[in-house]
């Protein structure tokens, strides 16, 4: 399986009048097992690519090849439950084929056990997004998108969801898309990392990370951290003397 | 317990109301209740009452599937909601009166056409409600049930109609009250029973204690299938929200 994505453009009209442009020219691949992990500027554009990757934005430039039949499991960045169905029903109804091992497993990973009854707006934005997870989870995805699923939570329990992020991917070939802000976050969990430009969007940079997933150490991701900002800092030099040209 | 002390209230009222008025303009309780039995033990009344009941059970069931339906598809989709918004104004806005009176005009005075009037007069207020609910809708769970690729009657169950209940539990009620003030004129004008027919009656014989043995038994009615059914259903849909203090 493989995802394809070549947008040429994205542009919308505001209530103001005028148009404003999106996203600029954006060509990239993943293939099944793979992380790609998106990061950027806030406002730039990364949720506009992500409605148009799994097709609710059907008004832009370009084309999306989604594997045909390809199951997708999504975390937006709100837990968007459905605030009249308990716990397990959000889940359920996602994910209908679910066996009740499979879901107690994942409640149990989530330590949603106490909550399986409760409605979402008994929760926290905390346990709501630990429900959204599930529900991604639950549907065994062939694509997985994670729309900043670890933002608000504390520390402790962020390190433990990306565990089970990286188990989850580890264990199904499923194509999956990150979008952080946390550098720490798409180190930890990215095979590739697209740095994207503020507003109109276009990927700045394309870093892949050679260490598999489950052979990165402190000391690993330590020496990763400083090779990306070493290219940073070269990219900001270009820049500079492209400028000083000009 | 303040629900019983509140009718009792108002049955104190009543009564010296009655003893100042006199009993030929306004009867008294005890009045009342005698011809209620009397018309309750020669049958009359549950004849009437069920002839009303059936023609408010039909006209009602017809007039809120068809504004459901209707409404809910102006709410979807912008070229239904401008082809029938004229219409929507023409009907919302025409007297109950000259619906029901063209109706037996045209259809004579039949079962068929006292229903259909009724419908007619309750569907564009159902159309109404229900089209701001689908406006109201939240797109992002649209999204949601899109995304994981939910089948259209499964989303529709579980992520569109609950947003609706309430919207259809305000269209339920207000139509409720609607149909049952319109059934009895539509019934006054050419229907030979129910309890439009009787008052009617009772008016021309100047019979006040019949007059209000049949209205108040009809709201008596009314009241319990309000309590029964209708805040049930909306205590059922609404059950998730936390509760006001």
């Amino acid at each position: 399986m493989r995802l394809e994505v070549e947008i040429t453009g994205k542009t919308y009209s505001s209530a103001a009048g005028g148009t404003h442009e999106v996203l600029a020219p954006v060509k990239f691949a993943l293939q099944s097992g793979e992380v790609g992990v998106l990061i950027g500027p806030s406002g730039c554009g990364k949720s506009t690519m992500l409605r148009i990757i799994l097709g609710l934005d059907r008004d832009f430039d370009g084309h999306v090849a989604r594997p045909p039949g390809a199951r997708i499991g999504m975390v937006f960045q709100e837990p968007r439950l459905l605030p009249w169905r308990s716990v397990e029903q959000n889940v359920r109804l996602a994910a209908p084929d679910v066996t009740e091992a499979k879901l107690s497993e994942l409640f149990k990973i989530l330590e949603l056990e106490a909550h399986r009854s409760h409605f979402p707006g008994e929760l926290s934005l905390g346990l709501a997004r630990r429900v959204a997870l599930a529900r991604a989870f639950a549907v065994e995805p062939d694509l997985l998108v994670l729309d900043e699923p670890l933002a608000s939570l504390d520390d402790a329990l962020a390190g433990r969801l990306r565990d089970e992020i990286a188990t989850l991917v580890a264990s199904r070939p499923v194509m999956t898309l990150l979008v952080t802000h946390s550098l720490d976050d798409a180190i930890r969990l990215g095979d590739r990392l697209f740095f994207l430009s503020p507003r109109p969007a276009r990927i700045v940079q394309e870093v892949p990370i050679a260490v598999p997933r489950d052979a990165r150490g402190e000391a690993e991701i330590a020496a990763i951290r400083a090779g990306l900002a070493l290219r940073i800092q070269a990219e900001q030099c270009d820049d500079r003397a492209g400028r000083d040209v000009l | 317990m303040l629900r019983l002390l509140s009718f009792a209230l108002f049955l104190a009222i009543w009564w010296i109301a009655a003893l100042f008025v006199g009993g030929a303009k306004l009867p008294s309780p005890p009045a009342v209740l005698n011809v209620t039995i009397a018309e309750a033990a020669s049958g009359a009344l549950f004849l009437h009452l069920g002839a009303t009941l059936a023609r408010v059970a039909l006209a009602f069931v017809l007039a809120m599937s068809l504004g459901s339906a209707i409404g809910y598809l102006m709410g979807r989709v912008k070229l239904a909601d401008r082809l029938g918004d004229p219409w929507l104004i023409l009907l919302l806005n025409l007297p109950a009166l000259v619906v029901i009176v063209l109706a037996y005009i045209w259809a004579g005075l039949t079962e068929a056409a006292a229903i259909a009037a009724i419908a007619i007069n309750k569907l564009p207020t159902a159309v109404v409600t229900l089209r701001e609910g689908t406006r109201a809708l939240d797109r992002s769970l649209d999204e949601m049930a899109s995304v994981f690729a939910m089948p259209r009657w499964r989303a529709f169950r579980h992520v569109v109609l609950p947003q609706l209940a309430p919207y259809i539990a305000a269209s339920a009620r207000s139509g409720l009250s609607l149909v049952w003030k319109i059934v009895l004129v539509a019934e006054l004008l050419g229907r030979p029973n129910g309890v439009g027919f009787e008052i009617g009656v009772a008016f021309q014989l100047f019979d006040t204690p019949r007059l209000l043995a049949y209205s108040l038994t009809f709201a008596a009615v009314v009241l319990v299938i309000e309590t029964a059914l209708v805040q049930p259903f909306e205590a059922r849909a609404t059950r998730w929200r936390p509760r006001a203090a």
